[in-house]
């Protein structure tokens, strides 16, 4: 405890509000998934943008293409699938099982309005590509600034 | 055996890395532990393996002794003229190793690449041991 030249009285609500301080900024620095604010998605999606449009890829292996369901809607993307489990034979026995199976459902909001005709997927070993090019309307214009 | 459908978690985003021990790996890229799955029948055993990303070219599976190595090797793919605005994953390499108990069949073992899972087919060997009889004399 710091010794003051001066006498004041030593609040414990004061340390406890300081403590409570800190602690609050330690946890807004720290990755949400740690602390749990955001609720778990899956599929792992990364966002690649440039003016006219984005790219967005996503991590599905061994799913499907036909059960693979991309909705567009304004500037909101649905993706939605599922993941069917391996067939055994009879008589098979698991050593490990760690590759989960079954439905998922994300939807992904974007800064823009997309195109929605524009809109292409390809999916190639295992990961997905999705292009959602710009609306027109939604295009920054340009102002030409007049001398005068 | 018939399992409900049951929504994924987030443990399937997290990638797991691999720990380095000992000797580093030559390529300056992120590496992985794919999720694997391995069952085993009569006669054979089948290791199938989740990695993303990567073709039947950029796999390389190895068996020394009893210790299976597999290997995925991913290229970067970056779209060009766009810059990455938002990634919950990263993009690497993959590697596991398992040690098997059962003798395999070298000759015999089959690998598929299919839509980013490997599917390794070890077919058994039979055993070469022999029992040997106690008779009383």
């Amino acid at each position: 405890m710091l010794m003051r030249p001066y006498r004041s009285f030593w609040s414990p609500w004061r340390e406890m509000e300081c403590l409570r301080r800190d602690m609050n900024r330690l946890f807004a620095r720290m990755p949400t998934s740690f602390v749990g604010e955001v609720a778990p998605t899956y599929p792992a999606m990364n966002v690649w943008t440039d003016e006219d449009g984005a790219i967005v890829t996503a991590e599905l292996p061994g799913v499907v293409p036909d059960d693979i369901d991309i909705s567009v809607v304004g500037d909101t993307l649905t993706l939605k699938g599922s993941r069917q489990p391996d067939e055994l034979e009879e008589g098979a026995t698991y050593h490990r099982r760690e590759r989960r199976y079954g439905t998922f459902t994300r939807a992904f909001q974007l800064p823009f309005q997309v195109e929605p005709d524009q809109v292409e997927a390809t999916f190639g070993n295992g990961v997905l590509q999705i292009s959602l090019p710009r609306a027109e309307e939604d295009k920054p214009k340009k102002i030409a600034v007049k001398a005068g | 055996m018939a399992e409900e459908a049951k929504d994924l978690q987030v443990q399937e985003t997290e990638k797991q890395e691999v720990v380095e021990s000992g000797a580093e790996r030559t390529r300056d890229r992120a590496c992985f532990v794919p999720r694997a799955d391995i069952y085993e029948t009569n006669d054979s055993i089948t290791v199938v393996a989740d990695m993303p990303g990567v073709d039947e070219n950029s796999v390389d599976i190895t068996l020394e002794q009893e210790v299976l190595t597999i290997n995925g090797y991913t290229t970067p793919v970056e779209p060009e003229g766009y810059r990455l605005a938002y990634a919950e994953y990263r993009v690497g390499d993959y590697q596991r190793r398992f040690t098997l108990s059962e003798q395999i069949d070298r000759d015999e073992i089959e690998a598929v690449m299919k839509d980013g899972v490997l599917f390794l087919h070890l077919p058994k060997v039979e055993p070469t041991t022999r029992k040997i009889t106690v008779k009383t004399g």
